[in-house]
């Protein structure tokens, strides 16, 4: 196993909201007002290994985007820090941060969103490389272009603006982007989700073979258990902001063991299930703002002990690099009783 | 709807076959040029483009520089239109009563009346963005203060404000520039702040910061750009407000000295001559500031049609 590139230590991010002067003033008065705080993101630790791709899968919701965001630098985590490499991500100053900070990239869900529409293609691909200096000026448009066919956009189009382009195309410039100030990880936020199949497959199939080409790492952030599955090493299952399952990608759909995982998978369409019925997940999920106590899943957890409701489960290690925050795992004797 | 264009473009780049299109143009060269081709904005513009030019080339244009006592005879005083002179010139547009030949007096008055409100304008413009961006990017407590600010400002009537800052700071063209620039930027700050706080909020700006690039660049290569559409809307119609409350200051006595008129001075002027007769002093001035502020509007209008989001493409 070769070592860690970025590590991901008991990352939180909380998201409140302050009253404001009016709610102030109200709360003086007597009113009750509450500031009222989200945990997007509730001790999350998680690491990405070189060359290795990280299937990062839950319900829209549960922090999954936050982690990607943070693990990229453009939010901040409210605790906990980010390694790359054994360093500390925060600490760096200068250029030295900056140097951190380009190596993790990431690609956007909606292509056409994430590319500025006052920029012609040439330019949102040439402006960080020739800002950082990654290469000298009389070979950045040479390094442009290399980029450019690398994802397989024909240089002569770098004159167009965003909107000239195809879903696919833009998808591509979003790579060539972030690929042009040579990173070692992409965060792909649901990088694929708004694309046609046929066009899915084809980013899918580059993100596959600039990884063998350059040796980069993904975190491959995705609500689509098959595409996560068909490109990942590891999979980190979240529920409601926190970690539920984490295991190769092999174990995790031979053996799901935290009940959530096991519904999740349940529910992935295949040829051979055609004529199985579905047993939806009973029960909403949870709103962020008043998660439920103990274990976030227990109110829809067909197993739910009396502890999964007082207590949170500690994210142990089941099986090698299998890990599961479930009392089923602890407490047999109990489950046993229970069920 | 967005796959709709996409399907859209794919279609234009097989029709296109492996011909690549000439340079695009920038957006912006495709919103001028569909300003002129929109009938109301092509009557606007040729108005505002054809007093600018005439305020411009004043001296050339205009045979008599009002503002040149030498030049002015007072026995030609309040001569109707189309009147001569004692040396045998013909007055097509009258003479108010220090004889000044009206036609020149308005073209003056026009170059006045444009600087005054482009230049107030320009100078609110600048520090109404950074006021406004300021506010967006920093937020919380910044964004709290200078939008409160704003609020009082805009509470108070215009006019009101002009009025307390000329009565302290006195008459003259710099002063009632001050006094314009203090009344309108709180508009252009209200403005950028709520297309900026839309703008930061969309990827490309994640992606920018991702890239490590510094936030100056960020605000003004990136944010600033897109915002520019209903600034530009926005900047139009105030030049246009600028001119008429500097007209509105200039005929209450409070803007500029009588020396140098502008068209409102000109018009207050007339007022006094109204009772008798003496239609044209003001008459014409008022049509002149009319016309300029009819057309400024009619390019704004067709501006914010145009560079309207739900209208594009």
């Amino acid at each position: 196993m070769s070592a860690a590139l970025i590590t991901a230590e008991g990352i939180s991010r909380r998201f409140a909201k302050h009253p404001d002067l009016a709610a102030r003033i109200a709360n003086k008065l007597g009113a009750h007002h509450a500031s009222r705080v989200v945990h997007a993101v509730d001790d999350v630790s998680l690491s990405v290994n070189e060359g290795e791709v990280v299937g990062l899968v839950g319900e829209s919701g549960c922090g999954k985007s936050t982690i990607g965001r943070i693990i990229a630098g453009i939010d901040s985590p409210s605790d906990g820090r980010i390694l790359y490499r054994g360093e500390d991500m925060a600490k760096a100053e200068g250029a030295r941060a900056r140097h951190i900070a380009l190596k993790i990239q990431m690609i956007f869900q909606d292509p056409l969103d994430s590319l500025n529409p006052r920029y012609r293609m040439g330019e949102i691909v040439r402006e960080a490389p020739r800002y950082h200096r990654v290469a000298p000026a009389r070979e950045l448009e040479a390094h442009v272009d290399s980029v450019l066919e690398r994802v397989g956009l024909d240089p002569r189009t770098k004159d167009r603006f965003p909107h000239q382009f195809s879903g696919g195309q833009r998808q591509r410039i979003g790579i060539a982007r972030a690929l042009a100030v040579n990173p070692e990880l992409i965060v792909c936020d649901e990088s694929v989700a708004s694309l046609d199949v046929s066009i899915q497959a084809q980013i899918i199939n580059l993100f596959m073979r600039l990884r063998r080409e350059l040796g980069l790492s993904y975190i491959f952030i995705s609500h689509d258990i098959g595409v996560v599955r068909h490109i990942s090493d590891r999979v980190v299952v979240m529920y409601l902001g926190r970690v539920v399952e984490e295991a190769p990608v092999e174990e995790l759909f031979a053996h799901a063991n935290h009940p959530y995982t096991q519904a999740l998978l349940r529910e992935v369409p295949r040829l051979d299930n055609r004529h199985i019925s579905f047993t939806p997940l009973s029960g909403e999920i949870a709103s962020p703002l008043a998660p439920p106590p103990g274990c976030h899943f227990h109110p829809r957890c067909p197993f739910a002990m009396d502890v999964c409701k007082r207590v949170r489960p500690a994210l142990l290690e089941i099986a090698p690099g299998h890990k599961s925050a479930c009392h089923l795992n602890t407490e047999p004797a109990a489950a046993a009783a229970e069920a | 709807m967005t796959d709709n264009n996409v399907h859209a473009d794919a279609a234009i780049l097989e029709a296109a076959g492996e011909e690549l299109p000439a340079k695009p143009t920038r957006p912006m060269l495709l919103v001028i040029g569909r300003v002129l081709r929109d009938p109301v904005g092509l009557l606007g513009v040729l108005i505002v483009t054809v007093m600018v030019l005439a305020a411009i080339f004043a001296p050339w244009i205009g045979w008599q520089n009002p503002y040149d006592l030498s030049q002015l005879d007072f026995m030609d005083g309040r001569l109707a239109p189309g009147s001569q002179s004692m040396s045998g010139v013909t007055y097509w547009l009258g003479t108010d009563d220090q004889g000044r030949d009206l036609f020149s007096a308005i073209l003056y008055g026009l170059r006045t009346s444009l600087m005054v409100g482009v230049l107030s304008a320009a100078i609110a413009l600048v520090i109404g963005t950074a006021a406004g961006l300021t506010a967006a990017y920093a937020g919380g407590r910044v964004d709290t203060l200078i939008m409160r600010v704003v609020d009082i400002q805009l509470s108070f009537p215009p006019i009101l404000i002009a009025l307390i800052l000329l009565a302290v700071l006195g008459q003259g063209v710099d002063k009632i520039i001050v006094a314009l620039v203090v009344t309108q930027w709180a508009y252009y700050a209200r403005t950028i702040r709520g297309s900026a706080l839309v703008e930061r909020r969309r990827a490309y700006v994640d992606a920018a910061r991702c890239l490590a690039l510094p936030p100056r660049k960020v605000v003004f290569s990136h944010i600033l750009p897109n915002c520019l559409p209903p600034l530009i809307v926005v900047a139009t119609m105030r030049v246009a407000y600028a001119i008429s409350l500097e007209a509105t200051l200039s005929f209450l006595g409070i803007g500029l000295p009588v020396t140098k008129p502008s068209l409102g001075l000109l018009i207050a002027n007339g007022f006094n001559y109204m009772m008798s007769g003496d239609y044209w002093i003001s008459l014409f001035p008022g049509l002149a500031l009319l016309l300029l502020i009819v057309g400024i509007n009619l390019v704004g209008d067709t501006l914010r049609d145009v560079l309207n989001p739900r209208m594009q493409r």
